[in-house]
């Protein structure tokens, strides 16, 4: 396969990266080991920064996220609910943070307006009695599936290649050029081989393992982040506690649901992380503060990023690390066509997108001026079933009988699933449950894939998706999937929950068994 | 305790209505012995109506038995605390002889073979190893073990049950399966297990479905469906389908709630209460207990509100684990929820459960529980029982891991046999 750009990585940045480069008419192909958003860009908040949370600490990445966030807004509101955010201090919080954060914001331009204590808790209720400040800020909630899933979509449709599953596993390097990128495809095996003038590492977290294969040192540091679903929506806007960045101060609105977060916990490796049961608990506990409710609350899932982060090597801690992104040109080290972009934030992703594109054009001569800048991103069939709520609509609306709610948590018909494995066979790639849960909202209801996985392979296998085996495999790998969130959260009515699981999948399918040699 | 509650006095009260209260409240029924039952019935709702003994040891290796007794020889010596342990052979044998007698008399017929699990197909296309399976499954048993030429039936509007995926499952081994959709009669949109069964006891319906079947018969020797054949009187409609097809028949349980589970539950509730010396209260639960060595057990029962007092001198706790509300959890440990009795449990939450849903080793969690001694009595940390008269049974006993080792239904009657046995002594 040839190409002019090979981007390695799709998350928020890679996709982002394609769509641009796309739009300046510049042919690209795009390789993700796993599936779009698999590392820290599925993995945060979903919060759509105004630029508060980083205006003592960091505030040229307090004007970036300002002005990235004004922008979004305007071109991709289908990705956005404006929710508007709260910074809210607690008794025994910092009061010169407190006495300072309006000024701060004003010199980096992110407009900030206090609130008296009982003006906040009119209105967001669900905050504590205790809460002795409050600002409004244009904090908002984002689906980075859905812009990552549109932004790979627009790509595609100006003719970018995406490969799932496909893996870098070497580049062939000569006279300090990469000729070509050798892939392999984990869940088949076979071989690939990529030539491209211009070859982008947006790994973001393994941008480090990617770089040392073509001979090139990055120091990374890896800092996994836990967050936490809510099985209900706590509060209307982004609530923030207004004191320095730290640990599980910010509950962000998600749809139908509330997310908190998160934690810093130095990770040695971006691989087999879990949200741990300490951080979990301790996440609880933090957001208890700010929302008396999270101690009692019902939980559904809980799940992580690792946050790649360059690092300087002077010892700070890990938040104190840049939140700025790093844009970096092998040429000076030796390797002409190698450009790594990593970490940053979901925020600023497009900006990372246009830089590295701006320096990929000046690499290949072309002048096309980027794009995305302008250009609204357009919702795409792709895209469309991340949002909570819709599949529902749609499916009243319709009134099909025969349309199934495979998934009744989240009232998934099989339509909707129908679509999604059409758009995926389109481009040549075929269907799993775990690509399913990806771009829709299938498992992430209170069940968490418990009836809706075998209802789906069932139906998968009536439209000839699944043959053979597949059935077990993706039973297997899809709940293997959503224990991950589930196992930190087992007590009280979830564990009640989870026991009807197993009696299901492990008592009665004996799914277990059928990886050893065992039954069937 | 308020004194105008209505009392019931009684020599046992059996508390839970899962599988190893039921088979309690049987079992004491058939030796005379004043009982109360209360529980709620929801949970059967959920069991697949298949009834294991014992079908995986060990865990971790993921052996699979043929015959039950072996494996249970070979689980005692390796887990002399499982409870399989403490109980006679001969005792669990007239356990699975009284309820499957029961179950006989009662027109759901049951098969068991002494000394051999039944492989039975499920809806993911796994087969799956079982002791007493209800008749109009045994049919499969056969089919399966003969690779015969089969025919899976299954219906549109019927979610999570494709007869394609059980064939596309299972080719490598059985290449003369193969399956064919139909309409049902009358139907439109999603049908559902339960009203489908009832709708299938008119003699009518039942034609119209055989109807639709026959056309593809030619060269199948046996019919298999998902379990939807009747609710109330599945053997007759079994045989009558039987007839009308001119082949042998069975059926597949199907995802919960499933109708072979339904079935056991409605002759549970239809028939138990038939026994004299058994009083229920189905969908009531235990709200407070006490004891007092004058007094005995003093059980408030209720759905919010206390609606009567129960007076016991024995008490057969037969709760369940966390989905019958036996045990509950909260963030740090483990509790019994009527009794407060002591709970053997892994240290704290982080030891629960493993990393991997799948790990072969299984979720500690699922072996914690309550510790009993030789007469099936709840035992403190020394070993000591916890009330002279109060007995356990079934799925909150410590040590088992049911939905691993295959063990769910043995366990919770011969437990519930072994306990009526000890509160007699």
């Amino acid at each position: 396969m040839q190409t002019q750009v090979l981007i390695i990585g799709g998350g928020a940045t890679g996709t982002g990266i394609a769509r641009d480069l796309a739009l300046r008419g510049i042919d690209c192909v795009l390789t993700e080991k796993k599936d779009i958003n698999a590392g820290a860009s599925g993995g945060n908040h979903g919060l759509l920064h105004s630029g508060a949370r980083y205006v003592a600490s960091d505030p040229a990445a307090a004007r970036e996220c300002r002005e990235e966030g004004k922008r979004l807004k305007r071109l991709a509101p289908h990705c956005i609910e404006k929710t508007g955010g709260l910074f809210v201090a607690v008794r025994g919080d910092d009061e010169q943070y407190i006495a300072d954060f309006p000024q701060l914001c004003a010199q980096c331009g992110i407009p900030v307006h206090p609130l008296d204590p009982a003006q906040a808790r009119h209105l967001e209720p669900s905050l504590s009695p205790d809460i002795i400040a409050a600002f409004a800020v244009e904090d908002a909630a984002i689906d980075p599936f859905k812009l990552s899933l549109d932004n790979m979509a627009h790509a595609q449709q100006l003719g970018a290649r995406l490969l799932r599953h496909t893996q870098v596993v070497g580049f062939e390097v000569q006279n300090s050029r990469i000729n070509a990128t050798l892939f392999k495809n984990i869940q088949t095996g076979e071989a690939r081989r990529i030539e491209a003038e211009v070859v982008v590492n947006a790994a973001g977290a393994w941008a480090g393992e990617v770089a040392a294969l073509a001979g090139m040192q990055i120091n990374m540091l890896y800092s996994k982040g836990s967050l936490l679903v809510t099985q209900t929506r706590l509060a209307r806007r982004v609530i923030n506690r207004l004191r320095r960045a730290t640990d599980a101060d910010i509950l962000v609105p998600g749809g139908t649901v509330s997310i908190l977060g998160t934690t810093s916990v130095r990770a040695e490796s971006p691989d087999v992380i879990y949200p741990e049961i300490d951080e979990v608990d301790f996440i609880i506990d933090q957001g208890a503060a700010m929302v008396p409710s999270l101690a009692t609350t019902r939980y559904i899932r809980a799940y992580c990023g690792v946050r790649p982060l360059i690092s300087s090597g002077d010892g700070g801690d890990d938040r104190s690390v840049s939140r700025g992104f790093e844009l970096i040109d092998h040429a000076d080290k030796g390797v002409a066509n190698l450009i790594t972009i990593t970490g940053g934030k979901l925020t600023t992703f497009r900006l990372m997108a246009e830089k590295t594109a701006d320096r990929v054009c000046r690499r290949l001569g072309n002048c096309a001026p980027c794009r995305t800048r302008t250009e609204p991103l357009a919702p795409t069939r792709e895209a469309k079933w991340t949002e909570p709520g819709l599949a529902p609509k749609e499916w009243l609306r319709r009134n099909n009988p025969n349309d199934l709610l495979l998934c009744e948590c989240e009232m998934v018909p099989q339509s909707a699933l129908n679509a999604l494995s059409a758009s995926l066979r389109k481009r040549g790639d075929a269907p799993t449950l775990n690509a399913m849960g990806l771009r829709s909202r299938v498992g992430k209801g209170p069940c968490q894939g418990t009836f809706c996985s075998q209802r789906v392979a069932a139906h998968f296998y009536d439209r000839g998706e699944f043959t053979g085996d597949q059935g077990l495999a993706n039973l297997r790998t899809f709940l293997g999937e959503r224990w991950r969130g589930q196992h930190p959260l087992l007590w009280d009515t979830p564990l009640t929950q989870f026991e009807l699981q197993e009696a299901l999948h492990c008592g009665l399918f004996g799914l277990e068994l059928t990886q050893n040699q065992g039954i069937g | 305790m308020s004194g105008r509650l209505p009392e019931q006095h009684c020599t046992l009260a059996i508390i839970g209505s899962g599988m190893a209260g039921m088979a309690a409240a049987l079992f004491a029924g058939q030796r005379g012995i004043d009982t109360v039952q209360i529980g709620m019935t929801g949970e059967l709702s959920f069991a697949s109506g298949l009834l294991d003994f014992m079908g995986v040891h060990p865990i971790e290796t993921g052996r699979v038995w043929t015959d039950p007794w072996a494996a249970i020889k070979a689980l005692i010596k390796d887990c002399p605390r499982h409870p399989y342990a403490s109980l006679h052979p001969r005792d669990m044998r007239a356990a699975w002889a009284a309820l499957v007698g029961f179950f006989n008399a009662a027109d759901l017929p049951y098969h068991l073979q002494s000394g051999r699990n039944l492989p039975v197909l499920t809806p993911a296309g796994t087969v799956k190893p079982s002791y007493a399976v209800p008749v109009s499954c045994l049919n499969g048993v056969s089919a399966f073990e003969n690779k015969a030429r089969c025919l899976l039936i299954d219906f549109e509007g019927l979610k999570g049950f494709s007869g394609r995926q059980i064939v596309e499952t299972l080719k490598p081994q059985w290449p003369g399966l193969t399956t064919r959709r139909i309409a049902l009669p009358d139907a439109n949109g999603e049908v559902y297990t339960e009203p489908l069964a009832q709708h299938l006891e008119l003699p009518e319906i039942r034609r119209r479905l055989a109807d639709r079947i026959r056309p593809h018969l030619d060269g199948v020797e046996y019919v298999g469906l998902p379990a939807v054949l009747g609710l109330y009187q599945p053997f007759e409609v079994y045989r009558d389908l039987e007839a009308l097809l001119g082949r042998p028949v069975f059926e597949i349980p199907t995802m919960p709630p499933a109708v072979t589970g339904l079935r056991m539950r409605h002759v549970f509730e239809r028939h138990l209460p038939r026994l004299d010396v058994l009083r229920t209260h189905y969908q009531q639960q235990v709200l407070r207990a006490a004891y007092s060595a004058a007094d005995g057990f003093r059980l408030q029962i209720g759905v919010q509100e206390p609606v009567a007092l129960i007076r016991a001198q024995n008490v057969i706790l037969a709760s369940g684990r966390f989905f019958g509300q036996g045990l509950h959890a909260d963030r740090n440990r483990i509790v019994e929820t009527i009794f407060n009795l002591p709970v053997r449990q892994p240290p704290g939450r982080t030891a629960w459960h493993q990393k991997s849903f799948l790990a072969p080793q299984g979720h500690p969690v699922n072996q914690a529980g309550l510790e009993i001694d030789a007469h099936m009595r709840p035992v403190d940390p020394k070993g000591k029982p916890v009330y002279p008269k109060l007995f356990a049974a079934g799925s909150i006993l410590a040590h088992q891991d049911w939905m691993r080792m295959k063990c769910g239904s043995g366990l919770a009657l011969t437990t519930a046999y072994a306990a009526v046995k000890a509160l007699e002594q």
